[in-house]
């Protein structure tokens, strides 16, 4: 059994087929790309995995139980944790409390204890904010700790995103265009950083790309869509030697 | 300019960054406990509405501030902390016992109200707080079994262990006070938990908190309960210090008060929610003295450039007929809302904070640091 499948999966908004039955699996410890042009439904995928959107149809399989039905904040306590194409953090909190909340599915706390600010609570705090500081060195941004998002750079924010997911120690981690707005720099430390969260993390990734430099980098694999259709599947270069992957892009 | 150096974890978490901060609360504190010796007994009563009315605002800010709810209800809140202590109180039910159920009911209220809530965003949720008030309202004046109806109730003077407490003495004043540090502690204490980083993370992005694990709703109806129940308990010292309380007193423009209290004292942070009901308290006086004064100076200035008697009286009257309006008071409160929407967006905290940076950094202050700026365009934000 795969380790995540997506088993025809649907979503229809009205006549419109966002996504038209697709199927895939990701293999534990692998990084996956789906690639495609602008509306392929890529996306889409991703907010019908996180539960944004309920599906029309198909089934969602993570270690083999079926996620399709969860609530959508149930998703992160499984151990899938994703960042978003035009970055949602908290814009008026600092980064370290964008962070904090990373840690959310681990707190075991209670409202009252909280109140009181009970000795468990802040041995607690101080566990998260240890676990926290090891993002902040894996991803270099220990300049950032206090620093309100609202006043941080594009790039800087797009780092911070994953490092929010990181911080919830997820197995399955859901890139949604990781490079969109960065230099080729930061791409480049993107593309480690993507290579170092599997070997040294051993966390699986599923990612969206238009960057195909990116792609072809890190991926193992490669899924090609289009108008919500699969069209190929294989290695980056196996991919984009397909013919249908050809038409979509350059036209026919 | 003092910089920190954290050493340690728990150098981000303890309430009081630097020794800076000790000082200057103790010195406030050390104020306020010998305020009823040194301050007249008028000076210490509004001080007494003050702690009430930053109780609440502490209340609204968890809503509002932080988990961004908009309530135009919490009138309709202090009504049921009120009224539960004036009924309990009936058959001799001890203060903190009432103290305490009032404080329950009302965050048992404060959930229900949160469960149509959310599905409800924006002007929607105000629109369904308000009509919450005017239900709460109603209940008051046609309950009368219970609550006396229109005709009101009489609160008995508050006795605390045997001890009769008068709402005018020393004792009231330092249990209004005990009762908001207690709120402010407990609300830092939970700004600095999971709980308090759920609210923020609601309120900035309710998609990236549920899929960071937040249970949106869950966490919402949460907020409504905490905020209600705190302003539940200020109900309860509320009606002990009116010593009579009618479902007239917990009208819409009440509600309005409480907006007044955050958005005034800056919608960011605790500070705001005292800040802004030391101006709310401070405002009412204020108007109270332009409306007996305000005809006979205009008439004075009047007269000195040289209007006679007649036009002098007839200017008279008609600024006192203005002052003397109905609807004044809510009209001034308007302006007021809309002039600091307008220039203070950041409310009186944030002058505050402005004022600090600017001597922290003289002479290199730059005005544009707290200017409001333009996001990037959000183009697919997911709702």
């Amino acid at each position: 059994m795969s380790y995540f499948r997506a088993e025809n999966l649907s979503l229809h908004f009205g006549g419109l087929k966002a996504v038209d039955s697709v199927s895939f699996a990701v293999e534990k410890g692998e990084i996956l790309s789906i690639i495609g042009p602008n509306g392929a439904g890529k996306s889409s995928i991703f907010n019908l995995i996180s539960r944004i959107y309920p599906p029309t149809s198909g089934k969602i399989y993570f270690e083999d139980q079926d996620i399709t039905e969860q609530p959508a904040y149930d998703i992160a306590g499984l151990g899938i944790a994703r960042t978003f194409q035009n970055i949602e953090l908290f814009e008026n909190a600092t980064m370290l409390s964008n962070l904090l909340v990373g840690r959310h599915r681990h707190s075991t706390t209670r409202l009252w204890q909280e109140l009181l600010f009970l000795p468990s609570v802040r041995a607690g705090e101080k566990m998260h904010r240890r676990r926290v500081e090891q993002v902040i060195e894996f991803l270099d941004l220990e300049v950032y700790r206090d620093k309100l998002i609202s006043g941080l750079p594009y790039g800087v924010r797009k780092v911070i995103e994953l490092a929010r997911a990181l911080c919830s120690e997820p197995k399955l981690i859901l890139l949604d265009e990781p490079s969109s707005g960065l230099n080729v720099e930061e791409t480049e430390d993107m593309s480690f950083w993507i290579r170092d969260m599997r070997t040294e993390l051993g966390i699986t990734v599923l990612m969206v790309e238009h960057d195909m430099t990116l792609v072809n980098r890190v991926s193992d694999r490669v899924i090609a869509l289009n108008y919500g259709r699969v069209l190929a599947m294989g290695s980056p270069s196996e991919v984009q030697r397909h013919p249908d992957v050809v038409a979509a892009y350059l036209g026919a | 300019m003092r910089f920190l150096f954290k050493t340690d974890y728990e150098d981000d978490i303890k309430l009081f960054p630097h020794s800076g901060y000790v000082v200057s609360y103790g010195i406030l504190l050390a104020f306020l406990l010998i305020a009823p010796f040194v301050l007249s007994s008028y000076l210490v009563s509004q001080l007494v509405f003050v702690c009430i009315y930053a109780t609440v605002g502490v209340g609204l800010m968890i809503l509002t501030g932080f988990t961004g709810q908009a309530s135009l209800g919490h009138a309709a809140f202090l009504a049921i902390g009120a009224y539960t202590a004036a009924y309990l109180q009936q058959y001799n039910v001890p203060f903190p016992v009432y103290f305490l159920a009032a404080g329950l009911l009302t965050g048992a209220v404060g959930a229900l109200v949160g469960f149509p809530a959310l599905r409800l965003t924006g002007i929607y949720l105000v629109i369904a707080t308000i009509s919450f008030a005017f239900i709460v309202e109603e209940i008051l004046a046609r309950w009368e079994t219970v609550t006396n109806g229109n005709e009101g109730m009489r609160v008995k003077t508050l006795s605390l262990f045997g001890q009769a407490v008068p709402r005018d003495g020393p004792t009231f004043y330092y249990l209004c006070l005990a009762v908001l540090v207690l709120t402010i502690v407990g609300t830092l204490n939970l700004l600095r938990s999971p709980t308090g980083r759920a609210f923020v993370a609601i309120r900035d992005s309710e998609t990236a908190a549920r899929s960071m694990g937040v249970n949106v709703s869950l966490y919402k109806v949460k907020s409504f309960a905490i905020s209600a129940a705190i302003t539940g308990l200020a109900g309860v010292l509320f009606a002990h210090k009116l010593s009579f309380i009618s479902p007239e007193m917990f009208t819409l423009q009440l509600s309005i008060e409480f907006i007044i209290v955050i958005l005034i004292g800056g919608t960011f942070s605790l500070h705001g929610a005292v800040l802004g009901a030391i101006f709310l308290v401070m405002i009412d006086p204020f108007l109270t003295y332009l409306k007996d004064d305000l005809p006979g100076i205009v008439a004075g200035i009047a007269a000195t450039f040289g209007a006679d008697s007649i036009t002098a009286g007839k200017i008279h009257g008609n600024v006192a007929a203005i002052a003397s309006a109905n609807g004044l008071k809510g009209a001034i409160y308007g302006v007021i809302i809309v002039l600091f929407v307008l220039f203070e967006p950041l409310g009186l905290y944030g002058r505050w904070l402005k004022i600090k940076l600017f001597f922290q950094l003289f002479p290199l202050y730059k005005r544009a640091t707290f200017k409001r700026q333009k996001i990037y365009v959000k183009s697919e934000r997911n709702r």
